[in-house]
């Protein structure tokens, strides 16, 4: 059923039950987002997608669009929560881009540059993280982890449905752990398939290192904006 | 040892989704939940060992490591430091001999601390094994770990009549109910549970005892303040194979208490309102969500629905009817953020308390993703009243968006701290009379979450819904409190109880604290007045859950409120460096970090 909503005050059609952040992206409106994957259940853990519904602040990949829903993107004051969570992001992990393998494909960085992040307004934590080399299969560089939960939620083992990735205690504490025989167990694939997924550069497939040269990765080529919005202008 | 775990298997049906269960008779039966436990739990219930772990180390009273024979927690909240706190942890650990956190050389006692207890009407307390003691003092300490050296159970000490658990005497015995009000609603005694509900069967259809719940205008007392008539509607129009309803006592909101109080001296009261919402909702199931902190009263509430089964109030064919509705208790581990519906049913389903996506909502999709009514204690306890003398009796009491009374649990620098029933849009002044309160400067409600309130500004606000919301914690300050250090204690709890699934809890509670503590410590300048306040709304706008949007609250309320206790802390910035920038501390980082990694390399 089509309905009718306002994004920054323009009226767009839309399909009833979708979510904002489709919704706004079809309309050639976009907004950030670094957990969401189009297609998958949300996880609505990374908030940079928050925007304005009838006011009141949300995160839109966890919101269906309804009736005559007036969603802010670009006013200032939500603009500046998502840039502020971005920024969250940087001063809570350790992220050195010049020696990460995911510069240049990551999600993160490529989305600091579209809130136009220069430095974060939060206190830098330096917190030690411990990587975890255990498997043959992946290294799993938790300095670089924004807790997204994409690999929690949607890698599992093939023949078992097993969580690999899973969570291990809460808070500040909370990070994300690799079982070591089912990493093992998996396909060349479907490593390419956790380690593409992670927005980050925390699930590396041992394998791999910097393909590309400086100036011809992911998002050096395609913009993260340009790429969203792409993805679902049918 | 793995027979141990084959039978507790067993005993769950291999069924993952009794998880919690499953992890506290292993602790229980072993003392920790060892690595092998985990992969034996695991193998048989088809999932990997970090999936077991993953709702091992999401709760506190979990462990993975041996945490000593005798588990010793010691409230630490606000209120307890109020009350002599200091004195007794010196004694525990002095008596332990052994740092907090940490096990004893003789691998006796592990010594910890814990958030709210729900016993602040009688701090210090403390949890050991399960059991708890109160108003401690040193000596009390000293002879309570004497006698757990000596051999004695925790369980001899604090019941050395051994009287039986499933009584309340037991209750009694252990911990006071201070109920300091003649009762208005709640705490009828001698009601004829069976004659109200043949009557209400009798003479209502499910949707008229809605009708009388909606007519009543009762509200959620865990919080939000949903109209629970409007949640029963949704919940019997809802569409699922099973339906469900849990009763919440996780009650974790530090100086909370009022819960317990009802469900030791009303417990049928709860299970009453619990079938009234079964009746209502369409629902065979209910889940009583006990805290463990709570766990004195589980033999006792589990002899309550027993004697309910016994006179047909519970099961098949209840009283006759072709209501059908049974009631199990699922004990919580410790875990605040539990409270909060959806995390509470992940945990019933066995999961680390991770709040869910909202929508859907769980009156559509709850537990096991069918509809779920999750109603808070006092809630359920006002149900069973309305629905025996009607919604129209309930209605005249109160406001008029805020009808009944609500049960206040009042703690702190009062008189008498305890239970108070008070009708709805009684005034802050009023309450302050009654409780004692004679030095008042601040008053907390509905706990850290809630709203920090000044004595001289808001002394003739009423208790309702369009003004004073209270979830039923009430903390009294006086003139001689530190309310930073308050603050501090809050933002505390709040980092220390955030489920970390999202961002802005997880990270940007604990530079909320990072900020208190730089007030506290006479380094914050104006400058860092405006940060706190544009983070603060930055978490209240954008975090996920309830907690991480309440986690805010004793910041901007006090900065409302005693703005002069901040500024009179602040420093002037002189030249380019903030005040809070400690140059020679941030030198000898260098060099230290400069000495740690040359001893490293060689
Ligand atoms: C962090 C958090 C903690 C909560 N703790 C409790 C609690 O201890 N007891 C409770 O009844 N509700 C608690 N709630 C509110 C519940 O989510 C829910 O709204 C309530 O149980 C519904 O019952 P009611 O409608 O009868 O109030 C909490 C909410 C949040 C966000
Ligand atoms: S994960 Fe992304 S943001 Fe972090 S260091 Fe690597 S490229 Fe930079
Ligand atoms: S490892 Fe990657 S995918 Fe998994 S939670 Fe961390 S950032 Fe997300
Ligand atoms: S707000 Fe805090 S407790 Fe709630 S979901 Fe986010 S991290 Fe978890
Ligand atoms: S994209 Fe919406 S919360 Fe992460």
């Amino acid at each position: 059923m089509s309905i009718k909503v306002t994004i920054d005050g323009k009226e767009v059609s839309a399909r009833d039950g979708d979510n904002i952040i489709d919704v706004a992206a079809e309309n050639g409106v976009y907004i950030p987002s670094l957990c969401y994957v189009k297609g998958k259940p949300c996880l609505g853990t990374c908030r940079t997608c928050s925007v304005k519904v009838n006011g009141n602040v949300m995160a839109a990949c966890t919101i269906p669009v309804a009736e005559g829903m007036e969603i802010e993107v670009n006013e200032p004051e939500v603009t500046d929560m998502r840039k502020a969570l971005v920024e969250l992001l940087f001063s809570e992990g350790n992220h050195n881009c010049p020696s990460c393998e995911k510069s240049g494909r990551c999600e993160l960085q490529a989305t600091g540059y579209e809130v136009d992040m220069m430095v974060s307004r939060f206190p830098y934590r330096f917190t030690p993280r411990v990587v975890d080399h255990s498997s043959k299969t992946i290294f799993l560089q938790r300095d670089r982890c924004i807790f997204c939960q994409r690999c929690v939620d949607m890698i599992r083992d093939e023949k078992t449905g097993e969580k690999i990735f899973s969570i291990k205690g809460r808070g500040t504490h909370a990070r994300i752990e690799i079982d070591t025989d089912l990493a093992n167990e998996m396909s060349p694939q479907q490593v390419r398939e956790a380690s593409d997924l992670c927005p980050v550069g925390c699930i590396i497939d041992s394998t791999q290192g910097y393909d590309d040269p400086i100036g011809k990765r992911k998002f050096e080529v395609k913009t993260i904006r340009d790429r969203a919005l792409e993805r679902t202008h049918r | 040892m793995n027979d141990e775990i084959q039978t507790i298997l067993s005993n769950y049906h291999s069924d993952r989704t009794r998880l919690m269960d499953m992890l506290w008779d292993v602790q229980l039966q072993q003392g920790y939940i060892s690595d092998e436990a985990v992969s034996s739990l695991a193998k048989d219930l088809k999932i990997s060992n970090d999936d077991v772990r993953e709702t091992l180390t999401f709760y506190h009273f979990f462990h993975d490591k041996p945490f000593g024979k005798h588990k010793v927690y010691l409230c630490d909240t606000t209120i307890a430091k109020m009350s002599g706190y200091d004195e007794v942890r010196d004694a525990l650990s002095n008596e332990i001999g052994t740092a907090f956190n940490s096990v004893d050389e003789t691998s006796t006692f592990g010594l910890g601390d814990a958030n709210c207890i729900g016993l602040s009407d009688q701090e210090p307390a403390m949890m050991v094994d399960n059991v708890v003691f109160t108003k401690l003092t040193p000596n009390k300490v000293k002879d309570i770990i004497s006698d757990l050296k000596s051999g004695k159970t925790a369980e001899n000490i604090a019941n050395p009549k051994n009287i039986n658990s499933k009584e309340l005497a037991y209750v009694e015995n252990m911990v006071d109910a201070n109920i300091k009000t003649e009762s208005q609603v709640l705490f009828k005694a001698n009601r004829d549970y069976k004659s109200i509900l043949q009557t209400c069967l009798d003479k209502h259809i499910p949707e008229e005892v809605i009708e009388e719940i909606t007519l009543a205008n009762l509200r959620g007392r865990g919080g939000a303040g949903f109209p629970t008539g409007m949640k029963w509607k949704f919940g019997r129009e809802a569409e699922g194979a099973e339906k469900y309803i849990i009763c919440n006592a996780d009650e974790g909101e530090p100086g909370t208490f009022k819960d317990r109080v009802l469900l030791s001296h009303s417990p049928k009261d709860v299970l009453l309102g619990m079938i009234a919402a079964a009746y209502a909702v369409g629902s065979r199931h209910g889940i009583i969500y006990l805290r463990a902190e709570y766990w004195y009263l589980k033999d006792f509430l589990q002899q309550q629905i027993q004697d309910f089964r016994d006179e047909g109030l519970l099961g098949k064919n209840i009283l006759g009817s072709k209501l059908e509705f049974d009631i199990r208790i699922q004990m919580g581990a410790g875990a605040y953020v539990c409270g909060d519906e959806t995390a509470l049913i992940e945990s019933c389903e066995g999961k680390r308390g991770t709040p869910r996506v909202k929508p859907p909502y769980p009156i559509n999709q709850g537990y096991l993703g069918m509809p779920t009514s999750v109603n808070n204690v006092e809630t359920l306890a006002a149900a069973s009243y309305i629905i025996e003398k009607g919604g129209d009796w309930y209605e005249e009491m109160g406001t008029d968006d805020s009808t009944g009374t609500r049960l206040l649990s009042v703690s702190g620098d009062c008189e008498n701290p305890g239970i108070y029933e008070i009708e709805w849009g009684t005034t802050l002044n009023e309450v302050l009379e009654m409780i004692g309160a004679k030095d008042a400067k601040a008053v907390q409600i509905s706990g850290p979450a809630g709203d920090t309130l000044s004595v001289k500004l808001d002394g003739e606000r009423e208790f309702c819904y369009s003004d004073l919301s209270c979830n039923g914690s009430l903390m009294v300050f006086n003139q001689s409190r530190d309310l930073l250090n308050v603050v501090r204690d809050f933002e505390k709890f709040f980092v220390e109880e955030s489920c970390g699934i999202c961002v802005p809890c997880r990270a940007g509670g604990v530079d909320l604290l990072h900020k208190m503590e730089r007030f506290i410590d006479g380094r914050g300048c104006q400058q860092d007045i405006e940060e706190i306040t544009t983070w603060s709304k930055l978490l209240k706008g954008t975090s996920r859950c309830g907690l991480g949007t309440a986690a805010p609250n004793p910041i901007l309320a006090t900065l409302e409120k005693f703005p002069e206790i901040y500024q009179e802390k602040l420093v002037e910035q002189k030249g380019p460096l903030l005040p809070s920038f400690d140059m020679d501390d941030a030198l000898s980082a260098h060099e230290l970090a400069y000495k740690k990694l040359t001893q490293e390399e060689a």
